[in-house]
């Protein structure tokens, strides 16, 4: 038998052998080359002082900019306010108004294919041209919600132009695009409840709204840590319509940390610093996910 | 279902007024709960199709205007749009071929090998906020002269395609029965002829399933681009952006900018909307 089919059965043979890690290798390359290496390198950042706009090299800082952060910045506790203020807002309204159509459509009825279509697109509408609508509707005389507002014989309101309003106008924007998303996953969840719980509650004589409150609400709870836990996630770092709308004005009043963090790195160059703001930013999410987690396994026990 | 409960119902029936009564009611719930999820949709379409003085007039006019198609000639004059469409069309197919081509395999090893903590790494990737890859991102491309590259956006948008990828199609790749593979096995095959005659073929609905939405986020995005992309490959979310800071209230053009940009993902949505929630939550809800 000549040497090179050997070498060739031996390549087979070991290819066949290693293929768990083969398989996965592009990805993991790719993943540690985009990923990986970039949060390193942050975390690296973070300790420095340094502003990519200037010629001098980053400086060693050790934890000064989280001690700046956590201790002296007042922009940063007020951006860090706003943001679990804004996220509980939305994720909260976003939960019951869901909730609460996934209720209503959670029957066979004409239309209900064209109800879950429509559902679906105000998440995948590019966000900067639904933002775009938004500031068109919020215009403070010539917008349509100033006009749909005064129908309903309230007062005009200035939206995203006044400090007062500027985060529940945004939360309207969150709340337009995101509702769906809770809907879809608890009539996913409504779909898969067992039967039988409701027949003895029939027998029972409970009316619907017990039904709901003691039997539908505590069966769902499991879908609707999944449905909070992504919405958490997604919300504590909301930017694009943030950004497009109001750029986190008026002044800072719409200022959210990734807003901050943007404004740090990319309007001052202060690497170091909104290293350190990223990686806050990080903790967070991360926080919020692993408390969602727990949540979600004692619901599940 | 429906059988049951009405079978389990006491008493008498309701007579036919109350139930008709039920019914225009329900509609009417349903049509109010739609509402604004159809108006945002109405308002963006017609005002790009209503005439300067008609989008500013006061009250709006809501269903009778005289219909113009000048603001879609206007984006078109006013900016390299189509430019701009061939930018985001290069990055997002870019992008979601490369994620398919690093992706596939890798979902593939997930699911027949049960690699969990591989799985877990990628999900992680779902949660850390963008922005704190886009500092060394910036640094690493403006450090190599590749700010403003296909290559640099393509290579940025793989964080929100790829990991995407791979969580839809493990789903599927897990519906594939084992024995396919182990008789594929016996007959001589190898582990990439595995992969690439039995698996892949089986999953071309997931596989397009996840390209379209891979396509569609990557078309959406808007942070990696208003930092990476520069005048040779701005993409539409940033050009639209752009057009917003510049011109005054002309509203009907950047209406036409947003109805064109959300058209193409509206209509790819269409073709993948059983699997848009398995998509979003990560496999966590099927549908």
């Amino acid at each position: 038998m000549a040497a090179p089919g050997d070498l060739g059965a031996r390549l087979g043979r070991a290819a066949h052998r290693y293929a768990p890690y083969i398989f996965p290798a592009p990805a993991a390359v790719t993943i540690v080359l985009i990923i990986v290496y970039p949060m390193l390198y942050t975390g690296w950042m973070s300790l420095h002082e340094w502003f990519a706009s200037s010629l001098s090299p980053p400086k060693f800082v050790g934890a000064a900019n989280y001690l700046r952060l956590l201790l002296t910045d007042g922009r940063f506790h007020e951006a860090l306010v706003r943001t679990l203020y804004f996220s509980v807002l939305v994720v909260g309204a976003e939960t019951v108004l869901g909730v609460a159509m996934a209720l209503l459509f959670n029957r066979e009825f004409w239309g209900r294919g064209i109800v879950r279509t429509l559902s679906i697109l105000p998440m995948v509408a590019t966000p900067t041209a639904v933002a775009l609508i938004f500031v068109m509707m919020y215009h403070p005389t010539l917008g349509v919600m100033n006009y749909l507002v005064t129908l309903l014989g309230l007062p005009p309101q200035k939206w995203i132009y006044s400090s007062k309003t500027v985060l529940y106008a945004l939360a309207a924007v969150d709340v337009w695009e995101w509702t769906p998303l809770v809907m879809l996953i608890a009539l996913a969840g409504l779909a898969a409840l067992p039967r039988e719980p409701y027949e003895s509650a029939v027998i029972d004589g409970a009316t619907g709204l017990a039904t709901l409150w003691h039997i539908t609400l505590p069966l769902l709870r499991p879908v609707l840590v999944v449905a909070i836990l992504f919405r958490a996630i997604d919300a504590i770092k909301t930017f694009d319509i943030i950004f497009v709308m109001t750029q986190g004005g008026p002044g800072n009043a719409s200022e959210t940390i990734n807003l901050l963090l943007f404004t740090q790195a990319f309007s001052y160059f202060n690497i170091g610093y909104a290293s350190a703001v990223a990686v806050a930013l990080f903790a967070l999410v991360l926080g919020t996910s692993l408390v969602l987690m727990k949540v979600r396994r004692a619901a599940w026990s | 279902m429906v059988v049951a409960t009405g079978a389990l119902r006491t008493g008498p029936r309701r007579p036919a007024l109350g139930r008709v009564a039920r019914s225009v009611g329900f509609a009417l719930l349903v049509c109010a709960a739609m509402l604004p999820t159809v108006f945002v949709f109405y308002w963006m379409v017609t005002l790009s199709l209503k005439t300067q003085v008609e989008a500013a007039g006061y009250p709006p006019h809501f269903f009778r205007f005289a219909v113009t198609f000048r603001n879609y000639a206007d984006v078109f004059a006013k900016n390299p749009f189509l430019q701009y469409v061939w930018n985001s069309l290069v990055v997002a197919a870019g992008s979601t071929a490369a994620g398919l081509a690093v992706g596939l395999p890798a979902a593939f090893s997930i699911a027949r090998w049960r690699q969990e903590g591989l799985a877990l790494a990628i999900l992680v990737a779902r949660i850390i906020p963008g922005i704190s890859y886009l500092i060394p991102w910036y640094i690493l491309f403006r450090g190599l002269h590749m700010v403003d590259t296909y290559q640099a956006l393509i290579l940025t948008h793989l964080v929100v395609g790829l990991p995407l990828i791979i969580w839809v199609m493990i789903g599927f790749l897990e519906n594939v029965p084992p024995d396919l593979h182990d008789a594929a096995l016996i007959d001589g095959c190898s582990y990439y002829g595995v992969f690439w005659r039995v698996a892949v073929p089986l999953v071309r609905p997931g596989i397009m399933a996840a390209a379209i939405l891979s396509f569609i986020f990557s078309w959406n995005n808007f942070l990696f681009s208003v930092v990476l992309a520069g005048p040779h490959t701005r993409t539409l979310p940033v050009a639209v952006f752009n057009m917003i800071n510049y011109e005054e209230i002309s509203w009907g053009p950047l209406a036409a900018a947003a109805t064109m940009i959300t058209l193409p993902v509206i209509l790819l949505t269409l073709l993948v909307q059983r699997h848009i929630v398995t998509g979003l939550t990560f496999g966590a809800v099927k549908q």
